[in-house]
């Protein structure tokens, strides 16, 4: 079947859904997700989203620039983080005119609490800028924004799982997306298509990420001959609850919590003397690792504590009511009482489809939009976050860039007529899902799943070395290889999910070579890039972003692009 | 620990009739049943089909019956089930699409039904709205759900009428007749007062025992039952 829209959005997150509300006050927009929207991945999100309102302390946006372009180890592009900081304002007074329920301050206002990284007066002390709703603030989020688009009667598409992007030459005409529920596959004609389809954590053995979040908007543009950019950039949030590696808030740590380790010592005291617990993650994330490698985790094992014990109960009930629930819940700890184990845990990725701050795709190192493509939130690499994000800033990402992409397709879309579809142009798709089925290979895809977790984690995560880069290559190659051999059991129309696991082990394995390659040409240590042999930031050689791009013979090609800086030259970071 | 899975299946391009199969998987105490039934589709039986996605209670996507309760899978874990067999179907009120997926738009259009969204036309001040903790927590319990038709899905009354819009979206009815920032409290009130609103809930307590977010559903239902009965909200 043909379907005929202005535009169509894939991904139902609070980029999509943002983009969404304000693309169809004028266009006929279809968003189409893999999930119902409020399953999406936003709904996790815990502590806040930043803003200087200066509700309960002065703030100020560029205080927020600052902090940003710092926490991106100076890697962000000004420009973009200068609309990020200075749109929030207005953008999370929006939210709450839409209904975001916010919780308040005493005299009524939005209330905020610290974050890691944010500060006031160029970093003189921690300031209270994240607006939160309880530890709930992205389902609040998401729930609002998909009310909004509900009230405009926005047309979904749910359970339609998107597996091409319909490109003739460099014009993007639409995308090819299989009804779940069916198996029927559909063609999406569109003047214009949006990618919102959030991270890629699952490629990781320990994440706070969604099943969901398998990278498909990533992999399939960049099968198209989209580059990724930054895709070396991998954040791991410092506290991810034991083995699980589900989120605990670093609101947690702005509420006052503690990280400590096996003798009882709050280590960040040692790696960030001025603004301790609050670093940001990638440093934290760091010490954490540090401090287990010196033998001082928990037990001699892989983790420390996230100590809340000495705060108001009371406090901690109405502010982090869903980490206590999870600690409890999962672990049998209960955080009154008694620590929380932690350890860092697949949580971001800074990297993604290159983009300029109007959301359109940048196909190029000398950013030429691609007709009719854009991309917006965690998959998109705008980049405001550079090579490392602070706390907040990715909800705060997904309703700035959100509403700009929107309201630039919408505007895009008036200019143009619908052109042809190239021919046949869901053949891919089909051919894709036949050979899958038909397949009488003896790989299993569990065991490829789970050799590539495991070895991502070994040797993609907070430290990075030449040796553990060119490891994971070959062990990618030899994954490739197998992954033509797979077979699944599930043969059948009817939502086959069989075939959609061997479609998203396909995009895990694709852009993890992106990483891998991109990590690999970059010696330097950067952000959350670290590497243990090159512990220095380069500056001269390496402030400049990666762009990989999928050649026809399998190979990656790596072009780089420079950063944008306006206000803030790059400077030692220390906290 | 060996556990026993008893699995409802039901695929319409393969079978006339639900049936039961049966499981045996090795399976840690601390893990989610979720992780069990994952284990069994990506190692055992690639055909059985369910949603999930975060895997930690807060999407909605896994919620099924387990041992005759509706729960999520992924909040609960192995070691607080009874020894056993483990049972596991589909919600039950909703068609079942295959195995343990059911058919969810009906709720979304249940709910949609309710207008939960903020109703307000008057043009909203320069900052943000004014509003007190006080009413602020007026309606922060149904502001927590997730919408994973657990509640709806444990009502006998739902059960015996699929027309009955359903404690979910009663719940979000709630979640914006209680915000002092909302203006809609009396057309929604309207569509609750109908035949196949509030009324026909008997207080049976399934979806309050049941909501893997703690909600008390009931108590919210009273709540709208007394707004309608005394304009007061």
């Amino acid at each position: 079947m043909v379907h005929k829209y202005d535009v169509v959005i894939v991904g139902a997150g609070g980029a999509g859904l943002r983009a969404a509300l304000e693309a169809s006050r004028t266009a006929d927009v279809a968003v189409l997700s893999k999930l119902y929207p409020v399953r999406s991945h936003t709904g996790a999100a815990q502590g806040g989203i930043s803003a200087s309102l200066g509700n309960l302390e002065e703030d100020r946006w560029d205080w927020h620039m600052y902090d940003t372009v710092k926490g991106s180890d100076y890697l962000g592009d000004q420009d973009a983080i200068e609309i990020l900081t200075r749109d929030a304002v207005d953008a999370i007074i929006e939210m709450e005119h839409f209904g975001l329920p916010f919780s308040r301050t005493e005299d009524g206002k939005i209330a905020q609490r610290p974050f890691g990284g944010h500060t006031s007066n160029f970093g003189e002390k921690a300031v209270r800028r994240a607006c939160y709703s309880a530890d709930r603030t992205g389902h609040m989020i998401l729930h609002t924004l998909f009310e909004q688009c509900m009230k405009q009667n926005v047309r979904f598409y749910n359970e339609f799982h998107v597996a091409d992007l319909i490109m003739d030459g460099d014009v993007c005409k639409g995308v090819v997306a299989i009804e779940i529920k069916t198996g029927e596959v559909h063609v999406f004609q569109a003047k214009a298509v949006l990618f919102a389809t959030g991270g890629y954590g699952r490629a990781f053995k320990i994440t706070s990420n969604a099943h969901a979040y398998t990278g498909d908007g990533m992999a399939i543009v960049f099968r198209r001959g989209i580059p990724l950019e930054d895709m070396e950039f991998v954040q791991f949030h410092p506290t991810g609850l034991w083995r699980l590696g589900v989120l605990v808030t670093e609101g947690a740590r702005g509420e006052g919590g503690i990280l400590r380790n096996n003798d009882g010592e709050r280590f960040m005291e040692r790696y960030a003397p001025s603004i301790k617990d609050l670093a940001p993650r990638d440093m934290v994330s760091r010490a954490i690792y540090d401090e287990v490698r010196a033998g001082r985790g928990i037990n001699g094992q892989d983790y420390v504590h996230l100590d809340l014990t000495h705060l108001d109960p009371d406090q901690l009930e109405e502010k982090l009511p869903d980490v206590l629930f999870f600690a409890r819940t999962y672990l049998g700890v209960n955080p009154l009482v008694e620590p929380i184990p932690v350890q860092p845990t697949c949580h971001y990725a800074m990297g993604g489809i290159p983009t300029n701050v109007d959301g359109q795709v940048v196909g190029d190192a000398d950013n030429t939009p691609v007709p009719g493509l854009y991309a917006a939130g965690e998959t998109a690499c705008v980049s405001v976050h550079g090579a490392n994000r602070l706390g907040t800033n990715s909800l705060l990402d997904l309703i700035v860039f959100g509403r700009r992409a929107g309201k630039h397709i919408a505007e895009f879309v008036r200019d143009v007529d619908y052109t042809d579809l190239p021919e046949d142009p869901d053949h891919t798709v089909r051919d894709r899902i036949r050979r899958i089925k038909e397949s009488e290979g003896t790989e299993s895809m569990e065991e490829i799943r789970t050799e590539l977790r495991n070895n991502m984690m070994d040797n993609v995560s907070v430290y990075r070395s030449e040796e553990s880069l060119t490891k994971m290559k070959d062990i990618l190659a030899d994954l490739q290889s197998r992954y033509q051999h797979i077979a699944v059991m599930d043969k059948g129309a009817l939502f086959n999910t069989d075939v959609l696991d061997a479609l998203e082990l396909g995009y895990l394995l694709e852009f993890s070579t992106a990483m891998v390659e991109s990590a690999l040409a970059r010696q330097e240590s950067r952000g959350a890039h670290y590497r243990e042999d090159f512990q220095d930031r380069d500056d001269v050689n390496f402030l400049k972003h990666t762009l990989a791009f999928l050649k026809e013979d399998g190979s990656i090609e790596l072009d780089y692009k420079p950063v944008s800086i306006t206000r803030f030259q790059p400077k030692e970071r220390k906290y | 620990m060996e556990v026993t899975f008893k699995i409802k299946r039901f695929n319409p391009e393969t079978d006339t009739e639900p049936y039961w199969q049966e499981y045996q998987v090795d399976v840690e105490p601390k893990e989610r049943v979720l992780d069990a039934l994952l284990h069994i589709k990506r190692t055992m039986d690639g055909t059985l089909t369910l949603r999930f996605s975060c895997a930690h209670g807060v999407c909605g996507s896994d919620g099924m019956v387990i041992n005759g309760i509706n729960r999520l899978a992924c909040q609960i874990l192995m070691q607080d089930l009874p020894t056993g067999p483990v049972k596991i179907e589909p919600l039950k009120g909703f068609q079942v699409i295959k195995d343990l997926i059911v058919d969810f738009d009906p709720f979304f259009d249940h709910l949609e039904t309710v207008k939960p969204y903020l109703i307000n036309d008057e043009l909203p001040p320069s900052r943000e709205r004014q509003q007190s903790v006080k009413e602020r927590d007026r309606f922060d319990e149904t502001t927590k759900c997730i919408l994973c038709g657990i509640c709806t899905t444990a009502c006998p009354s739902f059960w015996a009428n699929g027309e009955y819009l359903g404690p979910a979206a009663f719940v979000n009815a709630h979640r914006f007749i209680f915000d002092s920032r909302d203006k809609g409290a009396q057309e929604r009130l309207e569509i609750l007062n109908d035949k196949d609103g509030v009324w026909r809930c008997h207080t049976i307590f399934n979806c309050t025992d049941a909501c893997p977010r703690e909600i008390n559903v009931t108590q919210a239902i009273a709540e709208l039952k007394n707004a309608i009965t005394f304009q007061q909200f």
